[in-house]
């Protein structure tokens, strides 16, 4: 009994906005979605992280523990725990349900720009302004990093983790990829300093966006150039980069107060969506949905493709 | 009887014999139920099938440990105190008592152990086997008891062997003749019946052919009178198949199945009773083939009748078939086979050769010198000049190493000048030759006056004022230091060795050192009369008295500038006395050619570099990775040793040498530094940032001494120039700023020059890269930060113009602001900015504070020492200036533009923005001299 597949929908870009969470944290830094996309966090300039419900606009919990203003934050796999890290040039593991610090990793010689946790939630790593990543346990004790991937000449602006690599943009304008597995590092240079790197979801691909606003898709494994995206304004500051929850699109944040959806393979700008005056600082894409999430001074909004409807009245 | 039983009734399992079959007309017994079938232990309980340890029963409780209540351990002992005598399970505490009993599998009751059981079992039999092991009825038997049960040998057999007998051999004195074969020889083992034991030795006795006068034997065995009762049901002097020939026997061997050849046909005929006795599986073919049996054809040869000879013709002499028709092979191999014994079976189409191979002659490796030393290792070199020859003396002393001939200087350890005056050239007019050249006059002497100043008054005046400054240790660490440092000063390529532990205060007095260094050995040990030990016992008691106080406070010193010294710096990442250093094996090359690569959207092979990198282990096991370098110990990109006195190792080598002597120099040239202050190192000053700390007097001293650790790329020397430079500089006054930049500028070449002179070829990439980079930071972090501080004087200028278009923007709390502003302000110049926060409305409403707060800032920037700051301060003055004439256009643009909110305007200020960086960076690498 083969039921016929069901016809791939076009995609849908997020363009309604269905919520603003007015985050009360100062400037947002940075805003992440949880793993499977249910809730997200705010990277607050007050020392704050907030847990929120993005789509029923609810703050469910406040972390305060940072010394200094929070730069970026994730959640584990089992949403049990969360890390961040800030200017505080810390990096802090928390306790999701209590909202109580577990370990406060200290060694970074600059404020601490990214952090990721790995798939197992077993190590965070974390980019620094002092141009290296760390590696800490969260299993062990131990106040020192596992390892410190110390290769960068420059700050380090944006790390990814796939189940074996690790993905690093520097200032220094090149694009580290540390495969665990081969035990190789692979470095691309870009030239422009690096504000922000990502995977593909199918691990294919890297996309790079550079202080050059341009965003770049490289192949992962030989590093060729597979497009490139421009017309977005992103020359001065850091500012995120992902790809739509089906690989279909680029989107980029711009300093122009827009985030742009670019057709992947394409090239072609699909939507230029207004998001407000200032600079879009960060956003957040949905892992599954057409749902993105965008920062905006200080204040988030939740946006949602134009068909979608929110349950029970919230919007 | 059982099967027909457990045909008929399926569904029944039973146990045990089978039943009687049943009489006619006898009603069937009704069978037992399978519930009812058990079986109990000897305690009466059950015992269920279980397949397990004790045949199938049940072990434990049913089928689970210990007793109804589960597993309980012996006894509680909390590990916490009886760590160490934990003790070690055996196999047995984990053993039922069933497995203990007579029948488990390790019964605890007494047992007689074989080595006993078989000696009382039967001590004749045993000593009889002994004694004939050779002539056992059946040769394996002995052989597998041997190896089952440990092989008890009489004392006599120890104590024979031990005098150098050998099993097999006779006993008695050794004698001149061929060694006879032995009887127990595998070789001629016979299968079947045993010949008659004269008739084959006689023959062999008459194969000798050649014995060496000089060569004894050992005396044939005599094989005693077997006293053994025949007990078993073979004939006579029957022997069984022995395994070592049936297992690792060669085909030879079995050849001899069939006699020993041409001596007489018994053998022949014994051959035959064995092919009949083989039928009955007695014969050693019977067995089958081993497993470790090379060859099987020879052992399964059947005879064929092809192989027998059918028609009648004549027979070889002395063959001694004598009509007989066996296979003629048998025979004719058996002249190989003597040779063959040892050597094994040889390949077809091969013959043994009748001649040993001359071996090949041989030479001794060549004798080494007797100083030689396999490593290589660089002296300091030290220009041999009137001035510093003692300081030579002073070096060579300290450092132990002796001073090269100056006249046996390598052609490295010329400079250019001084190769072409070798080469008889004349030296360049016009063009600078030294650094020096750009020195005013008065400069000039100064280092001169210095130079010697120092040369002549190190080494006196570190003793003296070690003696001499009794209490203050705070001046020592500088004064001796100095005198340690004026070494490198003074010194032109000597690399004094300046690590805290190779501080030697008494160098001048090698035995004085000697007595110090002894005497720091026992304080480390905790001897505390370790400055009695070491003293000169020849020595007057007041000078006694005055080298115990030199010594314990040079000690003290020595503690407390390491402490002190070693906390404000982080380790040097390469040893600074030896004379290798460890750089990454593989370096990001070139980025010249992968930046045009980018400009031609060439990605891929051209921008791609690809390391060997290891992984850390722990992290590999969290990532849950195999290792990719199991073998390794090595962690992240993998470093090689290489010659430390390559220039070309500090052109691409972030890391610099240790700080204080470079402290201490600056220090030391005082003149050159002018407004500079010294800095107090802030956590930022990891390795790059060190260098840049140094001020051109610094660079200077560098550039005479050719060789000196903190010779660095040459880029961070644009910086230094830049923050020497800005840090003359009153902070505020751009315009000021600038006239003591041009004035700064005056007294000294441009930076260009001293980059032409300093820079090779390969120096310049890399160079040309960190400056690249560098400008690229300074784009990206310039006009942002420019771009910000403008809109925030323009806010102070054009409040209304802001204020009038910025009201939609969302409310910030009022406290968050101060902060943020702060924050902004203490941003480094790394990388991209964050966005600054977007609140326009409140920067109308705290104009007033916000300026005021912007002035603490300042004042706090100034009275801060952080290099940083300044940088970003510098920075910002910089793009000031580079925007001077934008900032007017700018205002204008700003309040006539539409969207003047703050972060608008500030991206509308970058007065290049349509310029991507890389334009900007091509502009401004044109155009070097605009960057001073």
């Amino acid at each position: 009994m083969a039921f016929p597949e069901p016809k791939p929908r076009g995609p849908e870009l997020p363009q309604k906005r269905v919520k603003t969470l007015d985050c009360g944290q100062g400037a947002v830094r940075a805003v992440r979605f949880n793993v499977d996309g249910n809730y997200c966090l705010t990277c607050g300039s007050d020392k704050t992280l907030k847990l929120w419900n993005p789509l029923r606009g609810t703050l469910l919990r406040t972390y305060s523990g940072h010394g200094y203003e929070v730069l970026d934050a994730a959640g584990s796999f089992d949403n049990s725990s969360l890390c961040s890290g800030g200017g505080d040039k810390a990096v802090v593991l928390w306790d999701v349900a209590s909202g109580q610090v577990v370990r406060k990793f200290r060694g970074h010689a600059g404020k601490v720009n990214t952090v990721q946790f790995n798939e197992e939630a077993t190590v965070i790593l974390s980019g620094s302004i002092d141009s290296s990543i760390r590696c800490w346990d969260c299993r062990s004790r131990r106040p020192e990093p596992v390892q410190t991937l110390d290769e960068a000449r420059d700050g380090i602006s944006s790390v990814k983790v796939s189940d074996h690599e690790v993905l690093a943009g520097s200032v220094d304008g090149r694009v580290r990829r540390y495969d665990l597995r081969m035990g190789q590092l692979f470095s691309d240079y870009v030239g422009s300093p690096i504000t922000c790197t990502c995977f593909s979801q199918d691990g294919q691909c890297t996309l790079v966006s550079s202080l050059d606003s341009t965003l770049r898709l490289l192949d992962k494994d030989t590093g060729e150039l597979l497009g490139e995206y421009s017309g977005h304004k992103n020359q001065e500051y850091k500012l995120d980069c992902c790809l739509s929850e089906r690989d279909t699109h680029v989107v980029s944040c711009s300093e122009d107060g827009k985030v742009y959806f670019w057709d992947l393979v394409e090239g072609a700008l699909a939507l230029a969506l207004p998001v407000g005056p200032g600079v879009v600082q960060s956003l957040a894409y949905h892992p599954t949905e057409p749902c993105l999430l965008t920062a905006l001074g200080g204040s988030v909004q939740c946006w949602r493709e134009e068909a979608f409807e929110a349950e029970g009245g919230t919007s | 009887m059982a099967a027909l039983d457990s045909d008929s009734d399926e569904d029944l399992v039973s146990y045990g014999t089978g039943l009687e079959p049943l009489e006619e007309g006898e009603r069937p017994k009704k069978p037992i139920p399978l519930q009812d079938q058990t079986v109990r232990d000897e305690k009466g309980r059950y015992k269920r099938f279980h397949g397990a340890f004790s045949g199938g029963f049940s072990a434990g409780y049913f089928n689970t440990v210990g007793s109804k209540e589960g597993w309980t351990p012996s006894s509680f002992v909390s590990s916490r105190q009886n760590r160490a005598d934990k003790s070690v399970l055996g196999p047995e505490d984990f053993m039922d008592e069933e497995d203990l009993s007579e029948f488990g599998i390790a019964p605890k009751a007494i047992v007689t152990t074989d080595d006993f059981a078989s000696k009382t079992k039967d001590r004749i039999r045993e000593k009889a086997r002994q004694l004939a092991a050779a002539t056992a009825p059946i040769p394996g038997a002995t052989l597998l008891d041997d190896l089952i049960t440990p092989a008890k040998l009489s004392i006599g057999f120890e104590l024979l062997r031990k005098m150098g007998w050998k099993e097999g051999q006779g006993i008695g004195p050794r004698v001149k003749r061929k060694p006879r074969r032995q009887k127990p020889d595998p070789g001629v083992k016979i299968y079947g019946c045993a010949l008659p034991p004269g008739g084959s030795e006689g023959s062999e006795e008459e194969d000798d052919d050649y014995v060496p006068e000089n060569v004894t034997f050992a005396p044939k065995d005599v094989t005693p009178v077997d006293f053994t009762p025949k007990d078993n049901v073979h004939g006579l002097a029957y022997k069984g198949l022995d395994p070592h020939q049936a297992l690792f026997g060669t085909s030879g061997e079995h050849f001899n199945l069939f006699g020993g050849g041409p001596q007489g046909t018994s053998s022949l005929l014994g051959e035959v009773g064995v092919n009949k006795g083989r039928k009955l599986g007695i014969s050693g073919q019977a067995f089958g083939v081993g497993a470790l049996e090379e060859e099987d054809d020879d052992i399964y040869a059947t005879e064929t009748l092809s192989k027998y000879d059918t028609i009648l013709k004549d027979e070889e002499p002395g063959d001694g078939l004598y009509g007989w028709t066996a296979p003629r092979q048998y025979k004719s191999q058996k002249e190989s086979e003597k040779d063959l014994r040892y050597i094994g079976k040889i390949l077809d189409g091969f013959s043994l050769a009748s001649k040993p191979l001359s071996s090949k002659k041989t030479y001794p490796p060549p004798e080494l010198p007797r100083d030689y030393r396999p490593v290589h290792y660089f002296r300091p070199v030290v220009v041999a000049t009137s001035e510093n020859s003692r300081l030579l003396q002073v070096l060579s002393e300290s450092a132990g190493k002796s001073v090269p001939d100056p006249g046996t200087l390598s052609r490295h350890q010329l400079n250019a000048s001084k190769r072409g005056e070798l080469l008889g050239e004349t030296p360049v007019q016009g063009s600078a030759t030294s650094v020096l050249e750009f020195l005013s006059q008065k400069d000039k002497e100064r280092i001169k006056e210095m130079k010697q100043a120092t040369d002549l008054k190190a080494a006196q005046l570190k003793a003296r004022s070690l003696a001499q400054n009794a209490s203050s240790s705070r001046a020592q660490p500088s004064s001796s230091d100095v005198g340690h440092c004026s070494w490198r000063v003074a010194l032109s390529g000597g690399t004094a060795p300046t690590r805290a532990s190779n501080f030697k205060p008494f160098a001048k007095d090698p035995e004085k050192q000697k007595r110090y260094e002894e005497f720091l050995v026992n304080m480390k040990r905790g001897q505390k009369d370790a400055l009695e030990h070491c003293l000169d016992p020849s020595m007057t008691e007041w000078e006694r008295g005055r080298e115990r106080d030199e010594f314990a406070r040079a000690a003290l010193l020595y503690v407390s500038s390491h402490s002190t010294l070693s906390s404000r710096f982080t380790h040097a990442k390469e040893e600074d006395d030896s004379d290798q250093v460890e750089v990454p094996r593989d370096q990001e090359n070139d980025v010249n050619d992968k930046q045009s690569a980018v400009k031609m959207k060439m990605f891929g092979k051209l921008t791609r570099d690809t390391f060997e990198w290891h992984p850390d282990k722990l992290l590999c096991k969290r990532f849950n990775v195999p290792d990719p370098y199991p073998d390794s110990t090595l962690v992240g990109l993998p470093r090689v040793k290489r010659d430390k006195y390559s220039v070309f190792n500090f052109l691409t080598l972030p890391e610099t040498a240790s700080l204080p002597p470079t402290q201490a120099s600056s220090e030391k040239v005082p003149q050159h530094q002018g407004p500079d202050k010294p800095r107090k190192p802030s956590r930022w000053d990891t390795s790059k940032q060190e260098k840049k700390e140094d001020s051109i007097s610094e660079f200077l001293s560098l550039a005479r001494s050719k060789v000196g650790p903190p010779k660095q790329e040459s880029s961070p020397l644009v910086i230094k120039e830049e923050e020497h430079v800005t840090e003359s500089l009153s902070n505020k006054n751009i315009s000021k700023g600038e006239d003591s930049q041009t004035e700064g500028e005056g007294s000294r070449p441009s930076m260009d020059l001293f980059k032409a002179i300093f820079a090779s070829s390969s120096d310049e990439k890399s160079s040309s890269s960190e400056d690249e980079q560098g400008d690229s930071e300074d784009d990206q972090a310039g006009p942002g930060e420019a771009g910000f501080k403008s809109s925030q004087e323009t806010d102070s200028v054009e409040t209304s113009s802001v204020a009038r278009t910025s009201e939609p923007a969302p409310q910030e709390p009022a406290p968050s602001f101060p902060i943020q502003k702060l924050q902004i302000d203490e941003r480094e110049p790394f990388g991209p900015r964050l966005p600054p926060v977007f609140c326009p409305n409140l920067r109308q409403t705290l104009e007033a504070p916000h300026k005021e707060k912007h002035k603490k800032n300042k004042e706090k920037h100034k009275t801060k020492k952080e290099h940083r700051r300044r940088k970003e301060k510098k920075r910002k003055h910089r793009k000031h200036k580079h925007k001077g004439k934008q900032k007017n256009k700018k205002s204008e643009k700003s309040s006539s533009s539409e969207n003047a909110d703050s972060s608008d305007s500030q991206s509308d200020d970058e007065g290049p923005a349509d310029l991507s960086p890389q334009e900007l960076l091509r502009r401004l690498k044109s155009l070097p001299l605009r960057r001073q």
